[in-house]
């Protein structure tokens, strides 16, 4: 096991490695000189050329590329091309607020998700898997955001039971929790109909297996056959499908970080979007990046750990 | 005895020709769920075709007197902040997300099919490097690649449309990969290229036609998840500038007003989840009749 952990982790370098160069070269590829962006038209050719100077502009694209890898190796963000504020501090400051939203999102789509596909998996056609299936019907259907804005209007704005906006007072863990509690719900309802439905269907697949027959056949008791055997391969789809919704769930959470107004990633990103800055938008794409490899990765490791014929091949 | 058995269960020519798709249209019609979606999707492509018959206003006529009216006989869905009837607004954002997802996901449908067409029949160094930059792609959260792409061409209607196209084409790159790779091997595609057809055409009349179905259907599945980054590039106003009205920036500029004027984001809102509901629905049905062992 540990030398697949080792051998799959080295694995995501080179992925990293690409997905950083594409957002270096996108964003070098946009119109418009960042330096007349930033300073506007009517800069003279001295303040411009300044600007580049400061901001490495001028020098060659691949010396620029590998000090863009180098700095990201140390640490260092960059700064903004506005404020003149260190990336990472910025990025530091909001990352908290990004990961504990996500991760309470994608920690309720599991654990809500799953049992309830199993469930309606073995109670087929009941009531329950009729009400299940409408459920994730209109739960794939439905974005977070709105769905956020639904749970604003009628828990915090109706019956006035949470908070409305912002992530709440920094040291106070019970406030920020329940700052937390609607947009983990958006995200985390959103995902959770995504992951039943899917279980859904992985656990079906399963159960129409000749071995499931034959464990049935030699008396098993119907637990056994169905935790035992059953979940037990149709683990790895649920796997997958879960890593697969976790990125799905991190471009979601830029919609609901704005809708309830936390000071996330999302926020950083909008905003150095609609001022152009060019510097704060490719740092926070690259955590994007990052985080989207690492769900991969650790999908990866976990279909090892399932599925022993993974790490022996 | 066989003899006699064989000439009354054969068919005339014109059924033979016309049972598989009758029977597959037969299926589609059965299943519930899949004629509701497509009835609804057809309302609203009927709402964004005829939008200036329907709409009781013009979208974007201000109007002082009627600033955020609730709902009521006038203005079914009310009005906004500067006293423009939202059910108007409404209709017109409908031609935005359905221009937006159609369009987007036919750019995707087409270029992403032909690179995995590409990747599939040309293998080795061309086809691992299409096939390498569909996961570099696929790796990004389609929100956040959108916005990057975004950045890079600025806002429009027409750049939101190719920022969702090559959003939506490397999952029909992997879509199409798959199943070319099998059929590259047929002894059909090995005696077209034996006879002399050339590479494009033995992707576009031999390969293509096989995997054309499973693309037209996960299509229409892809369509919502099209209209789905529509809405949140257009919430997050990055898509196309006001005052067109889309449904995504509609829900935006309503919710500030939540608390008193609830009307301006629920509607819209409903919009986008109801669209998005009836294709995946219509896209579901469609695949129970070209896999039914997919069925559940």
């Amino acid at each position: 096991m540990a030398k697949y952990i080792v051998r799959r982790t080295l694995l995501a370098i080179p992925t990293l490695l690409t997905v950083l160069t594409l957002v270096f070269l996108l964003l070098r590829v946009a119109p418009g000189d960042p330096a007349v962006v930033i300073l506007g038209q009517y800069a003279s050719e001295e303040t411009l050329q300044a600007f580049r100077e400061r901001m490495g502009l001028n020098r060659p694209l691949w010396v620029q590329y590998l000090s863009f890898l180098g700095d990201l190796l140390r640490g260092d963000l960059g700064e903004s091309l506005i404020s003149g504020i260190p990336v990472a501090e910025q990025v530091r400051a909001a990352l908290p607020f990004t990961l504990e939203l996500t991760a309470s999102g994608i920690l309720l789509g599991t654990l809500l998700g799953v049992p309830l596909g199993v469930v309606t998996a073995i109670r087929r056609n009941s009531f329950l898997d009729y009400f299940g299936r409408t459920f994730s019907l209109a739960g794939l259907s439905v974005p977070a955001f709105f769905l956020g804005i639904l749970l604003m209007y009628l828990l915090s704005i109706k019956l006035n039971l949470f908070p409305t906006l912002g992530a709440g007072n920094p040291g106070d863990l019970l406030d920020r929790f329940f700052h937390l509690i609607l947009p983990g719900l958006a995200l985390g309802l959103v995902m959770t109909a995504y992951v039943t439905r899917m279980t859904r269907s992985a656990m079906l697949n399963v159960l129409r297996e000749d071995y499931i027959r034959t464990a049935r056949a030699k008396g098993l008791r119907e637990q056994v056959v169905l935790y035992r055997h059953a979940l037990r391969s149709a683990l790895i789809p649920i796997i997958s499908i879960i890593g697969i919704y976790s990125v799905v769930l991190l471009g979601s959470s830029v919609m609901v970080e704005i809708v309830f107004s936390r000071p996330g990633l999302g926020k950083i990103m909008l905003t150095a979007m609609k001022q152009r800055d060019y510097a704060v938008l490719q740092s926070v794409m690259v955590i994007y990046a990052a985080f989207a490899v690492f769900i991969n990765l650790l999908t990866d490791l976990l279909y090892g750990l399932v599925d022993p014929r993974i790490r022996y091949d | 005895m066989t003899e006699g058995l064989a000439k009354t269960t054969a068919l005339p020519e014109w059924a033979a020709k016309e049972r598989p798709r009758r029977r597959r249209w037969r299926t589609f019609l059965r299943n519930r769920t899949a004629v509701a979606g497509m009835v609804v999707a057809l309302l609203v492509v009927w709402a964004a075709l005829f939008a200036p018959w329907i709409a009781p206003y013009d979208p974007l006529a201000q109007n002082v007197f009627y600033r955020l009216t609730p709902p009521e006989r006038a203005h079914p869905m009310g009005t906004d902040s500067y006293g423009r009837d939202v059910f108007s607004r409404l209709i017109w954002g409908a031609r935005i997300s359905l221009a937006v997802g159609v369009l987007s996901v036919a750019f995707g449908m087409i270029a992403g099919s032909l690179l995995g067409l590409l990747a599939a029949y040309r293998g080795r160094t061309v086809g691992a490097l299409i096939m390498r930059g569909v996961d570099v792609l696929m790796s990004f959260p389609d929100e956040i690649l959108g916005i990057m792409i975004l950045a890079v061409l600025g806002a429009g209607l027409d750049r939101l449309i190719i920022a969702i196209g090559i959003v939506m084409t490397p999952r029909f790159a992997r879509l199409s990969y798959g199943p070319a790779l099998a059929i590259k091997e047929k002894e059909y595609v090995e005696a077209a290229r034996a006879i002399g057809s050339s590479d494009w055409k033995i992707l576009l009349r031999h390969i293509l036609p096989n995997v054309a179905g499973e693309i037209v259907v996960m299509g229409s599945l892809w369509t919502a998840t099209a209209i789905r980054v529509e809405a949140n590039l257009n919430f997050l106003g990055l898509g196309v500038p006001p005052p067109i009205p889309t449904w995504g920036n509609m829900v935006q500029t309503g919710i500030d007003q939540l608390t008193y004027a609830p009307w301006l984001s629920l509607f819209p809102g409903l919009a986008i989840m109801i669209t998005i509901l009836a294709f995946n629905m219509l896209g579901d049905g469609l695949r129970d009749v070209i896999d039914p062992r997919l069925q559940e």
